[in-house]
Protein backbone atom coordinates (compact mmCIF):
# COMPACT_ATOMS: atom_id res chain seq x y z
CA UNK A 1 0.00 0.00 0.00
CA UNK A 2 1.05 3.36 -0.64
CA UNK A 3 1.58 5.71 2.24
CA UNK A 4 -1.63 7.99 2.52
CA UNK A 5 -2.96 10.24 5.74
CA UNK A 6 -5.62 8.73 7.78
CA UNK A 7 -8.05 11.34 8.96
CA UNK A 8 -10.74 10.39 11.55
CA UNK A 9 -14.20 11.80 10.90
CA UNK A 10 -16.86 12.82 13.72
CA UNK A 11 -19.86 14.61 11.90
CA UNK A 12 -20.65 14.33 8.05
CA UNK A 13 -19.34 18.26 7.54
CA UNK A 14 -16.22 17.23 9.58
CA UNK A 15 -16.20 14.01 7.07
CA UNK A 16 -17.19 16.01 3.87
CA UNK A 17 -14.30 18.85 4.63
CA UNK A 18 -11.64 16.70 4.72
CA UNK A 19 -12.28 14.60 2.11
CA UNK A 20 -11.92 17.80 -0.42
CA UNK A 21 -9.78 17.77 -2.87
CA UNK A 22 -7.75 15.56 -5.06
CA UNK A 23 -6.77 12.11 -4.11
CA UNK A 24 -9.14 12.11 -0.23
CA UNK A 25 -11.45 9.10 0.07
CA UNK A 26 -13.48 7.80 2.56
CA UNK A 27 -13.31 4.37 4.13
CA UNK A 28 -15.96 2.74 6.11
CA UNK A 29 -15.59 -0.99 5.32
CA UNK A 30 -12.58 -1.26 3.66
CA UNK A 31 -13.50 -4.56 1.94
CA UNK A 32 -13.06 -3.44 -1.61
CA UNK A 33 -10.62 -0.18 -1.07
CA UNK A 34 -8.21 -1.80 1.24
CA UNK A 35 -8.01 -4.68 -1.34
CA UNK A 36 -7.21 -2.29 -4.34
CA UNK A 37 -4.95 -0.41 -2.30
CA UNK A 38 -2.47 -3.68 -2.24
CA UNK A 39 -3.32 -3.92 -5.62
CA UNK A 40 -1.97 -0.30 -6.69
CA UNK A 41 -5.36 -0.31 -8.44
CA UNK A 42 -6.22 2.36 -5.95
CA UNK A 43 -3.64 4.73 -4.33
CA UNK A 44 -5.34 7.62 -2.22
CA UNK A 45 -3.38 10.49 -0.78
CA UNK A 46 -5.66 10.28 2.05
CA UNK A 47 -8.51 8.53 3.45
CA UNK A 48 -11.11 9.50 6.09
CA UNK A 49 -12.69 7.43 8.07
CA UNK A 50 -16.21 7.02 8.04
CA UNK A 51 -17.09 4.76 11.24
CA UNK A 52 -17.50 7.17 13.54
CA UNK A 53 -20.51 9.11 12.02
CA UNK A 54 -23.94 8.47 13.25
CA UNK A 55 -25.50 6.84 9.84
CA UNK A 56 -25.59 3.53 11.08
CA UNK A 57 -29.45 2.94 11.97
CA UNK A 58 -32.27 1.30 10.06
CA UNK A 59 -35.32 3.76 10.58
CA UNK A 60 -38.66 3.81 9.57
CA UNK A 61 -40.02 6.84 6.91
CA UNK A 62 -42.84 9.02 6.98
CA UNK A 63 -44.18 7.53 3.22
CA UNK A 64 -44.12 3.85 5.12
CA UNK A 65 -40.70 2.78 3.84
CA UNK A 66 -37.16 2.40 5.53
CA UNK A 67 -33.95 4.04 5.57
CA UNK A 68 -31.06 2.25 5.76
CA UNK A 69 -28.03 4.37 7.04
CA UNK A 70 -24.62 4.16 5.05
CA UNK A 71 -23.06 2.51 7.67
CA UNK A 72 -25.38 -0.46 8.22
CA UNK A 73 -22.94 -3.35 7.81
CA UNK A 74 -24.42 -5.91 5.50
CA UNK A 75 -25.05 -8.14 7.76
CA UNK A 76 -26.62 -6.31 9.84
CA UNK A 77 -29.21 -5.00 6.95
CA UNK A 78 -30.00 -8.70 5.84
CA UNK A 79 -30.59 -10.02 9.55
CA UNK A 80 -32.37 -6.66 10.55
CA UNK A 81 -36.32 -7.94 11.18
CA UNK A 82 -37.88 -5.38 9.38
CA UNK A 83 -35.58 -5.91 5.92
CA UNK A 84 -35.92 -9.56 6.65
CA UNK A 85 -39.88 -9.76 7.07
CA UNK A 86 -41.05 -6.81 4.71
CA UNK A 87 -38.16 -6.39 2.03
CA UNK A 88 -37.55 -9.80 1.87
CA UNK A 89 -35.48 -9.65 -1.36
CA UNK A 90 -33.15 -7.24 -0.49
CA UNK A 91 -32.42 -9.73 2.66
CA UNK A 92 -31.98 -12.67 0.38
CA UNK A 93 -29.84 -10.66 -2.10
CA UNK A 94 -27.21 -9.61 0.49
CA UNK A 95 -26.88 -13.26 1.98
CA UNK A 96 -25.92 -14.28 -1.72
CA UNK A 97 -22.60 -12.18 -1.40
CA UNK A 98 -19.44 -12.51 -0.49
CA UNK A 99 -18.65 -14.21 2.35
CA UNK A 100 -20.10 -13.93 6.21
CA UNK A 101 -16.68 -12.20 7.26
CA UNK A 102 -16.60 -9.52 4.47
CA UNK A 103 -20.49 -9.05 5.33
CA UNK A 104 -19.77 -8.12 9.03
CA UNK A 105 -17.42 -5.37 7.69
CA UNK A 106 -18.51 -4.04 4.71
CA UNK A 107 -21.28 -0.99 4.47
CA UNK A 108 -24.38 -0.28 2.73
CA UNK A 109 -22.89 2.85 1.17
CA UNK A 110 -19.66 0.95 0.14
CA UNK A 111 -21.57 -2.06 -1.03
CA UNK A 112 -23.04 0.79 -3.87
CA UNK A 113 -19.31 1.95 -4.45
CA UNK A 114 -18.29 -1.14 -5.12
CA UNK A 115 -15.63 -1.25 -7.93
CA UNK A 116 -15.77 -3.81 -10.98
CA UNK A 117 -13.63 -7.27 -10.46
CA UNK A 118 -12.76 -7.56 -13.99
CA UNK A 119 -8.87 -9.08 -13.69
CA UNK A 120 -7.94 -6.27 -16.35
CA UNK A 121 -8.48 -3.79 -13.90
CA UNK A 122 -6.98 -5.49 -10.98
CA UNK A 123 -3.94 -6.22 -13.01
CA UNK A 124 -1.59 -2.77 -13.54
CA UNK A 125 0.13 -4.52 -16.19
CA UNK A 126 -2.43 -4.81 -18.60
CA UNK A 127 -4.06 -1.98 -20.00
CA UNK A 128 -7.66 -0.76 -19.14
CA UNK A 129 -9.81 2.44 -19.64
CA UNK A 130 -11.44 2.27 -16.05
CA UNK A 131 -7.93 2.24 -13.98
CA UNK A 132 -6.12 4.19 -16.57
CA UNK A 133 -8.49 5.88 -19.23
CA UNK A 134 -7.03 6.06 -22.87
CA UNK A 135 -4.96 2.95 -22.07
CA UNK A 136 -7.66 0.54 -24.04
CA UNK A 137 -9.51 -2.87 -22.89
CA UNK A 138 -7.51 -5.94 -22.00
CA UNK A 139 -11.10 -7.91 -22.03
CA UNK A 140 -12.43 -6.89 -25.32
CA UNK A 141 -10.65 -9.77 -27.18
CA UNK A 142 -8.88 -11.05 -24.03
CA UNK A 143 -10.26 -13.83 -21.48
CA UNK A 144 -13.95 -12.08 -21.23
CA UNK A 145 -15.69 -14.86 -19.54
CA UNK A 146 -16.93 -13.08 -16.93
CA UNK A 147 -17.79 -9.78 -18.76
CA UNK A 148 -21.19 -7.96 -19.75
CA UNK A 149 -23.74 -8.95 -22.31
CA UNK A 150 -25.69 -5.53 -22.16
CA UNK A 151 -25.10 -1.95 -21.93
CA UNK A 152 -21.29 -2.35 -22.96
CA UNK A 153 -18.95 0.45 -25.02
CA UNK A 154 -16.08 -0.43 -27.00
CA UNK A 155 -14.29 1.11 -24.08
CA UNK A 156 -15.52 -1.36 -21.25
CA UNK A 157 -17.14 -4.39 -20.80
CA UNK A 158 -16.34 -4.48 -17.05
CA UNK A 159 -19.72 -5.62 -14.94
CA UNK A 160 -21.06 -4.21 -11.62
CA UNK A 161 -20.15 -7.11 -8.68
CA UNK A 162 -22.73 -6.23 -6.13
CA UNK A 163 -25.82 -8.41 -5.50
CA UNK A 164 -27.66 -6.00 -2.76
CA UNK A 165 -27.81 -3.39 -5.89
CA UNK A 166 -29.74 -5.68 -8.27
CA UNK A 167 -32.23 -5.81 -5.49
CA UNK A 168 -32.15 -2.39 -4.65
CA UNK A 169 -32.38 -1.33 -8.24
CA UNK A 170 -35.70 -3.72 -8.56
CA UNK A 171 -37.05 -2.15 -5.24
CA UNK A 172 -36.36 1.08 -6.60
CA UNK A 173 -34.35 2.40 -3.71
CA UNK A 174 -33.22 5.92 -3.44
CA UNK A 175 -29.80 6.91 -2.68
CA UNK A 176 -29.15 9.89 0.16
CA UNK A 177 -25.78 12.11 -0.25
CA UNK A 178 -24.65 15.08 0.92
CA UNK A 179 -21.45 16.90 -0.22
CA UNK A 180 -20.20 20.47 -0.47
CA UNK A 181 -22.95 21.70 -2.15
CA UNK A 182 -25.73 20.18 0.15
CA UNK A 183 -27.88 17.20 0.14
CA UNK A 184 -29.25 15.58 -2.59
CA UNK A 185 -31.68 12.62 -3.04
CA UNK A 186 -30.34 9.83 -6.60
CA UNK A 187 -32.99 7.52 -8.12
CA UNK A 188 -31.36 3.98 -7.56
CA UNK A 189 -31.37 3.80 -11.43
CA UNK A 190 -29.58 7.02 -11.86
CA UNK A 191 -26.97 6.27 -9.38
CA UNK A 192 -24.81 3.72 -11.59
CA UNK A 193 -23.77 4.11 -15.22
CA UNK A 194 -22.90 2.37 -18.34
CA UNK A 195 -19.38 2.85 -19.17
CA UNK A 196 -19.68 4.91 -22.43
CA UNK A 197 -16.71 6.64 -23.13
CA UNK A 198 -15.82 7.18 -19.84
CA UNK A 199 -15.76 4.03 -18.05
CA UNK A 200 -13.37 5.26 -15.02
CA UNK A 201 -16.34 6.82 -13.76
CA UNK A 202 -18.94 4.39 -12.08
CA UNK A 203 -21.67 6.11 -10.64
CA UNK A 204 -23.19 9.66 -10.36
CA UNK A 205 -21.75 10.75 -7.28
CA UNK A 206 -19.88 14.18 -7.54
CA UNK A 207 -16.52 14.53 -6.28
CA UNK A 208 -17.09 15.00 -2.73
CA UNK A 209 -20.24 13.62 -2.17
CA UNK A 210 -20.95 11.16 0.59
CA UNK A 211 -23.67 8.03 0.74
CA UNK A 212 -25.93 8.95 3.84
CA UNK A 213 -28.27 6.54 3.58
CA UNK A 214 -30.20 4.28 0.79
CA UNK A 215 -33.86 4.73 1.13
CA UNK A 216 -36.38 1.83 0.67
CA UNK A 217 -40.54 2.62 -0.64
CA UNK A 218 -43.25 1.01 1.14
CA UNK A 219 -43.98 -1.07 -1.62
CA UNK A 220 -41.91 -4.20 -0.60
CA UNK A 221 -42.84 -7.40 -2.55
CA UNK A 222 -43.32 -9.52 0.35
CA UNK A 223 -44.80 -12.31 -1.17
CA UNK A 224 -43.72 -12.94 -4.85
CA UNK A 225 -40.23 -12.16 -5.05
CA UNK A 226 -36.79 -14.40 -5.60
CA UNK A 227 -33.15 -13.69 -5.67
CA UNK A 228 -31.64 -15.90 -8.35
CA UNK A 229 -27.75 -16.37 -8.85
CA UNK A 230 -26.16 -18.86 -10.97
CA UNK A 231 -22.23 -18.87 -10.23
CA UNK A 232 -19.22 -21.02 -10.67
CA UNK A 233 -19.72 -22.65 -7.03
CA UNK A 234 -22.50 -22.37 -4.62
CA UNK A 235 -21.33 -19.85 -2.51
CA UNK A 236 -18.94 -17.30 -2.18
CA UNK A 237 -18.40 -16.29 -5.85
CA UNK A 238 -19.47 -13.32 -8.29
CA UNK A 239 -22.24 -13.98 -10.19
CA UNK A 240 -22.12 -15.13 -13.49
CA UNK A 241 -25.98 -14.20 -13.98
CA UNK A 242 -28.15 -13.22 -11.31
CA UNK A 243 -32.09 -12.16 -11.27
CA UNK A 244 -33.86 -10.07 -9.28
CA UNK A 245 -37.56 -10.73 -9.51
CA UNK A 246 -40.34 -8.81 -7.61
CA UNK A 247 -44.14 -8.90 -8.37
CA UNK A 248 -47.71 -8.49 -7.68
CA UNK A 249 -50.12 -10.51 -8.90
CA UNK A 250 -53.82 -9.90 -8.90
CA UNK A 251 -56.61 -12.31 -9.68
CA UNK A 252 -54.17 -14.55 -12.08
CA UNK A 253 -52.89 -11.19 -13.68
CA UNK A 254 -49.33 -9.67 -13.31
CA UNK A 255 -50.49 -6.37 -11.89
CA UNK A 256 -46.98 -5.32 -10.98
CA UNK A 257 -43.43 -6.75 -12.26
CA UNK A 258 -39.83 -5.92 -11.32
CA UNK A 259 -36.84 -7.27 -12.94
CA UNK A 260 -33.36 -6.40 -12.28
CA UNK A 261 -29.82 -8.60 -13.78
CA UNK A 262 -26.81 -8.62 -11.97
CA UNK A 263 -23.47 -10.11 -13.78
CA UNK A 264 -24.44 -8.67 -17.29
CA UNK A 265 -23.80 -5.04 -16.97
CA UNK A 266 -21.69 -1.94 -15.78
CA UNK A 267 -24.46 -1.26 -13.40
CA UNK A 268 -27.43 -3.28 -12.41
CA UNK A 269 -29.85 -4.03 -15.24
CA UNK A 270 -33.41 -3.04 -15.18
CA UNK A 271 -35.59 -3.14 -18.32
CA UNK A 272 -39.13 -1.09 -17.89
CA UNK A 273 -40.57 -1.54 -21.40
CA UNK A 274 -40.64 -5.86 -20.61
CA UNK A 275 -41.54 -5.04 -16.81
CA UNK A 276 -44.83 -3.15 -18.42
CA UNK A 277 -45.14 -6.39 -21.39
CA UNK A 278 -45.37 -8.86 -17.90
CA UNK A 279 -48.36 -6.55 -16.39
CA UNK A 280 -52.04 -7.83 -17.17
CA UNK A 281 -50.43 -11.34 -18.58
CA UNK A 282 -50.99 -14.53 -16.70
CA UNK A 283 -47.49 -15.60 -14.92
CA UNK A 284 -46.51 -18.61 -17.13
CA UNK A 285 -43.74 -20.08 -18.30
CA UNK A 286 -44.65 -18.50 -22.48
CA UNK A 287 -44.81 -14.89 -21.18
CA UNK A 288 -42.08 -15.67 -18.96
CA UNK A 289 -39.86 -16.84 -21.98
CA UNK A 290 -41.12 -13.99 -24.10
CA UNK A 291 -39.65 -11.42 -21.54
CA UNK A 292 -36.56 -12.84 -21.17
CA UNK A 293 -36.16 -12.74 -25.07
CA UNK A 294 -37.22 -9.02 -24.49
CA UNK A 295 -34.33 -7.72 -22.31
CA UNK A 296 -31.51 -9.78 -23.71
CA UNK A 297 -32.89 -8.73 -27.48
CA UNK A 298 -29.58 -6.43 -27.25
CA UNK A 299 -27.25 -8.83 -25.84
CA UNK A 300 -23.63 -9.72 -27.48
CA UNK A 301 -21.18 -11.89 -26.25
CA UNK A 302 -17.54 -11.29 -26.40
CA UNK A 303 -16.50 -15.05 -27.15
CA UNK A 304 -15.96 -16.45 -23.60
CA UNK A 305 -18.81 -15.50 -22.40
CA UNK A 306 -21.20 -15.97 -25.35
CA UNK A 307 -22.44 -18.82 -22.66
CA UNK A 308 -24.10 -15.64 -20.19
CA UNK A 309 -26.78 -14.70 -23.15
CA UNK A 310 -28.61 -18.36 -22.92
CA UNK A 311 -28.13 -19.18 -19.17
CA UNK A 312 -29.51 -15.31 -18.59
CA UNK A 313 -32.51 -16.36 -21.14
CA UNK A 314 -32.88 -19.72 -18.29
CA UNK A 315 -32.40 -17.99 -15.13
CA UNK A 316 -35.08 -15.25 -15.62
CA UNK A 317 -37.61 -17.82 -16.77
CA UNK A 318 -36.51 -19.54 -14.09
CA UNK A 319 -36.49 -16.79 -11.65
CA UNK A 320 -40.18 -15.60 -12.64
CA UNK A 321 -41.21 -19.01 -12.26
CA UNK A 322 -39.88 -19.32 -8.52
CA UNK A 323 -41.64 -15.48 -7.61
CA UNK A 324 -44.72 -16.68 -9.13
CA UNK A 325 -45.11 -19.98 -7.34
CA UNK A 326 -43.90 -18.25 -3.53
CA UNK A 327 -40.70 -20.39 -3.69
CA UNK A 328 -38.06 -17.79 -3.79
CA UNK A 329 -34.21 -19.30 -3.98
CA UNK A 330 -32.68 -20.23 -0.60
CA UNK A 331 -29.67 -18.72 0.03
CA UNK A 332 -28.43 -21.26 2.08
CA UNK A 333 -30.16 -24.42 0.60
CA UNK A 334 -28.88 -24.47 -2.64
CA UNK A 335 -31.05 -26.86 -4.52
CA UNK A 336 -33.21 -25.41 -7.41
CA UNK A 337 -36.80 -24.38 -6.37
CA UNK B 1 -12.48 18.84 15.18
CA UNK B 2 -11.07 15.89 13.25
CA UNK B 3 -8.35 13.89 14.36
CA UNK B 4 -5.73 14.53 11.53
CA UNK B 5 -2.68 12.19 10.95
CA UNK B 6 0.18 12.47 8.64
CA UNK B 7 2.82 10.14 10.51
CA UNK B 8 1.83 7.18 12.82
CA UNK B 9 -1.55 7.09 14.61
CA UNK B 10 -2.40 6.49 18.15
CA UNK B 11 -4.60 3.30 18.85
CA UNK B 12 -5.64 1.88 21.81
CA UNK B 13 -7.28 -1.32 21.55
CA UNK B 14 -7.82 -4.48 23.55
CA UNK B 15 -6.48 -7.63 21.72
CA UNK B 16 -7.64 -11.14 24.25
CA UNK B 17 -8.31 -8.92 27.04
CA UNK B 18 -5.56 -7.07 27.01
CA UNK B 19 -4.97 -3.48 26.44
CA UNK B 20 -2.60 -2.15 24.14
CA UNK B 21 -1.51 1.53 23.50
CA UNK B 22 0.37 1.53 20.11
CA UNK B 23 1.36 4.14 17.76
CA UNK B 24 0.48 2.25 14.12
CA UNK B 25 1.30 3.57 10.50
CA UNK B 26 -1.99 4.22 9.08
CA UNK B 27 -1.56 1.32 6.14
CA UNK B 28 -0.95 -1.25 8.71
CA UNK B 29 -3.53 -3.73 8.26
CA UNK B 30 -4.97 -5.33 11.77
CA UNK B 31 -3.49 -8.66 10.61
CA UNK B 32 -0.07 -7.04 10.36
CA UNK B 33 0.02 -5.14 13.62
CA UNK B 34 -0.91 -8.96 15.19
CA UNK B 35 1.46 -10.82 13.52
CA UNK B 36 4.28 -8.57 12.63
CA UNK B 37 4.16 -6.17 15.89
CA UNK B 38 2.32 -8.26 18.62
CA UNK B 39 3.62 -11.79 17.32
CA UNK B 40 0.67 -13.46 17.63
CA UNK B 41 0.83 -15.41 14.93
CA UNK B 42 -1.89 -18.04 15.17
CA UNK B 43 -3.60 -15.63 13.12
CA UNK B 44 -2.54 -16.56 9.52
CA UNK B 45 -2.31 -14.42 6.33
CA UNK B 46 -3.35 -16.39 3.70
CA UNK B 47 -3.97 -14.86 0.74
CA UNK B 48 -3.63 -11.15 1.96
CA UNK B 49 -7.01 -10.36 -0.02
CA UNK B 50 -10.26 -11.28 1.95
CA UNK B 51 -10.70 -14.61 -0.19
CA UNK B 52 -9.45 -16.88 2.15
CA UNK B 53 -10.63 -16.62 5.49
CA UNK B 54 -7.03 -17.31 7.01
CA UNK B 55 -6.95 -14.57 9.03
CA UNK B 56 -10.30 -14.39 10.72
CA UNK B 57 -10.60 -12.33 14.18
CA UNK B 58 -13.65 -11.45 16.34
CA UNK B 59 -13.61 -7.55 16.45
CA UNK B 60 -16.42 -7.10 19.33
CA UNK B 61 -17.26 -10.68 19.04
CA UNK B 62 -17.72 -10.31 15.18
CA UNK B 63 -15.77 -12.43 12.66
CA UNK B 64 -13.84 -10.00 10.01
CA UNK B 65 -11.28 -10.84 7.74
CA UNK B 66 -7.82 -8.94 9.40
CA UNK B 67 -6.24 -8.32 6.59
CA UNK B 68 -9.06 -5.85 4.93
CA UNK B 69 -9.23 -3.90 8.22
CA UNK B 70 -6.89 -1.47 9.14
CA UNK B 71 -5.57 -1.37 13.03
CA UNK B 72 -5.97 2.01 12.97
CA UNK B 73 -9.99 1.64 12.78
CA UNK B 74 -9.56 -0.68 15.60
CA UNK B 75 -9.52 1.96 17.77
CA UNK B 76 -11.29 0.98 21.32
CA UNK B 77 -12.42 -2.30 19.95
CA UNK B 78 -11.47 -5.88 21.53
CA UNK B 79 -10.14 -8.08 19.09
CA UNK B 80 -9.85 -11.75 20.04
CA UNK B 81 -7.63 -14.14 18.39
CA UNK B 82 -7.13 -17.86 18.00
CA UNK B 83 -4.25 -17.21 20.98
CA UNK B 84 -7.32 -15.73 23.15
CA UNK B 85 -10.13 -18.31 22.84
CA UNK B 86 -8.25 -20.92 25.69
CA UNK B 87 -10.21 -20.53 29.02
CA UNK B 88 -8.60 -21.75 32.23
CA UNK B 89 -6.21 -23.61 30.76
CA UNK B 90 -8.93 -25.54 28.96
CA UNK B 91 -9.45 -25.77 24.74
CA UNK B 92 -12.29 -23.96 23.46
CA UNK B 93 -15.13 -26.27 22.56
CA UNK B 94 -14.65 -25.58 19.50
CA UNK B 95 -10.80 -26.27 20.00
CA UNK B 96 -11.81 -29.26 21.09
CA UNK B 97 -14.27 -30.51 18.63
CA UNK B 98 -11.44 -29.95 15.80
CA UNK B 99 -9.45 -32.17 17.57
CA UNK B 100 -11.90 -34.75 17.88
CA UNK B 101 -13.02 -35.03 14.27
CA UNK B 102 -9.33 -34.67 12.91
CA UNK B 103 -11.20 -31.55 11.23
CA UNK B 104 -7.73 -30.48 9.59
CA UNK B 105 -4.67 -31.74 7.61
CA UNK B 106 -1.88 -29.04 7.19
CA UNK B 107 -3.66 -26.98 9.67
CA UNK B 108 -3.06 -23.41 7.86
CA UNK B 109 -6.34 -22.94 7.79
CA UNK B 110 -7.10 -23.71 10.80
CA UNK B 111 -7.36 -20.96 12.82
CA UNK B 112 -9.33 -18.93 10.98
CA UNK B 113 -11.91 -21.90 10.22
CA UNK B 114 -12.13 -22.14 14.31
CA UNK B 115 -12.16 -18.77 14.98
CA UNK B 116 -15.16 -18.32 12.69
CA UNK B 117 -16.68 -21.48 13.61
CA UNK B 118 -16.77 -19.31 17.36
CA UNK B 119 -18.19 -16.06 15.21
CA UNK B 120 -20.69 -18.00 14.02
CA UNK B 121 -22.40 -19.34 16.86
CA UNK B 122 -22.12 -15.69 18.20
CA UNK B 123 -24.18 -15.07 15.20
CA UNK B 124 -26.86 -18.56 15.93
CA UNK B 125 -28.03 -18.39 12.39
CA UNK B 126 -26.72 -21.64 11.35
CA UNK B 127 -28.87 -24.32 12.85
CA UNK B 128 -28.38 -26.98 10.36
CA UNK B 129 -25.35 -28.51 8.24
CA UNK B 130 -26.42 -26.50 4.72
CA UNK B 131 -26.03 -23.25 7.17
CA UNK B 132 -22.95 -24.05 8.41
CA UNK B 133 -21.69 -24.82 5.12
CA UNK B 134 -22.96 -21.42 3.20
CA UNK B 135 -22.06 -19.44 6.69
CA UNK B 136 -18.72 -20.76 6.27
CA UNK B 137 -17.74 -20.65 2.89
CA UNK B 138 -15.20 -17.65 3.61
CA UNK B 139 -13.19 -20.31 5.35
CA UNK B 140 -11.13 -22.10 2.46
CA UNK B 141 -9.38 -24.94 2.99
CA UNK B 142 -7.26 -26.54 0.34
CA UNK B 143 -6.78 -29.78 2.05
CA UNK B 144 -10.26 -29.89 1.89
CA UNK B 145 -11.06 -31.26 5.16
CA UNK B 146 -14.47 -29.73 4.80
CA UNK B 147 -16.97 -32.76 6.02
CA UNK B 148 -15.16 -32.94 9.04
CA UNK B 149 -15.07 -29.05 9.65
CA UNK B 150 -18.79 -29.38 9.59
CA UNK B 151 -18.99 -32.18 11.90
CA UNK B 152 -16.85 -30.64 14.27
CA UNK B 153 -19.02 -26.98 14.20
CA UNK B 154 -22.33 -29.31 14.50
CA UNK B 155 -21.03 -31.01 17.28
CA UNK B 156 -20.57 -27.85 19.65
CA UNK B 157 -23.68 -26.65 18.49
CA UNK B 158 -25.67 -29.28 19.28
CA UNK B 159 -24.08 -29.50 22.41
CA UNK B 160 -25.08 -25.95 23.01
CA UNK B 161 -28.34 -26.20 21.99
CA UNK B 162 -29.11 -29.25 24.77
CA UNK B 163 -30.79 -27.77 27.89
Amino acid sequence: MNPFQYVRAHDIAEAIHAAAGDGAKFIAGGTNLIDLMKENVEHPTKLVDITHLPLDRIEATAGGGLRIGALVRNSDAAYDERIASRYPLLASAILAGASAQLRNAATTGGNLLQRTRCCYFYDTATPCNKRSPGSGCGAIGGFNRMHAILGVSEHCIATHPSDMCVALAALDAQVHVSGPDGERVIPFHEFHRLPGDTPQIDTSLRPGELITAVELPAEAFTQHYTYLKIRDRLSYAFALVSVAVALRIDGGRVAEARLALGGVAHKPWRDHTVEELLVGQAPVEPIFARAADAVLRGAKGQGHNDFKIGLARRAIVRALKQAAADTPQSQSEKRVA
Amino acid sequence: MPEDHVGTVPLRISINGQTHDLQVAPWTTLLDLLRERLRLTGTKKGCDHGQCGACTVLVDGRRIDSCLMLAAMAEGREITTIEGLRANGALHPVQQAFIDHDAFQCGYCTPGQIVSSVGLMNEHRAPTRSDVRELMSGNLCRCGAYSNIVDAVMEVIERKGRP
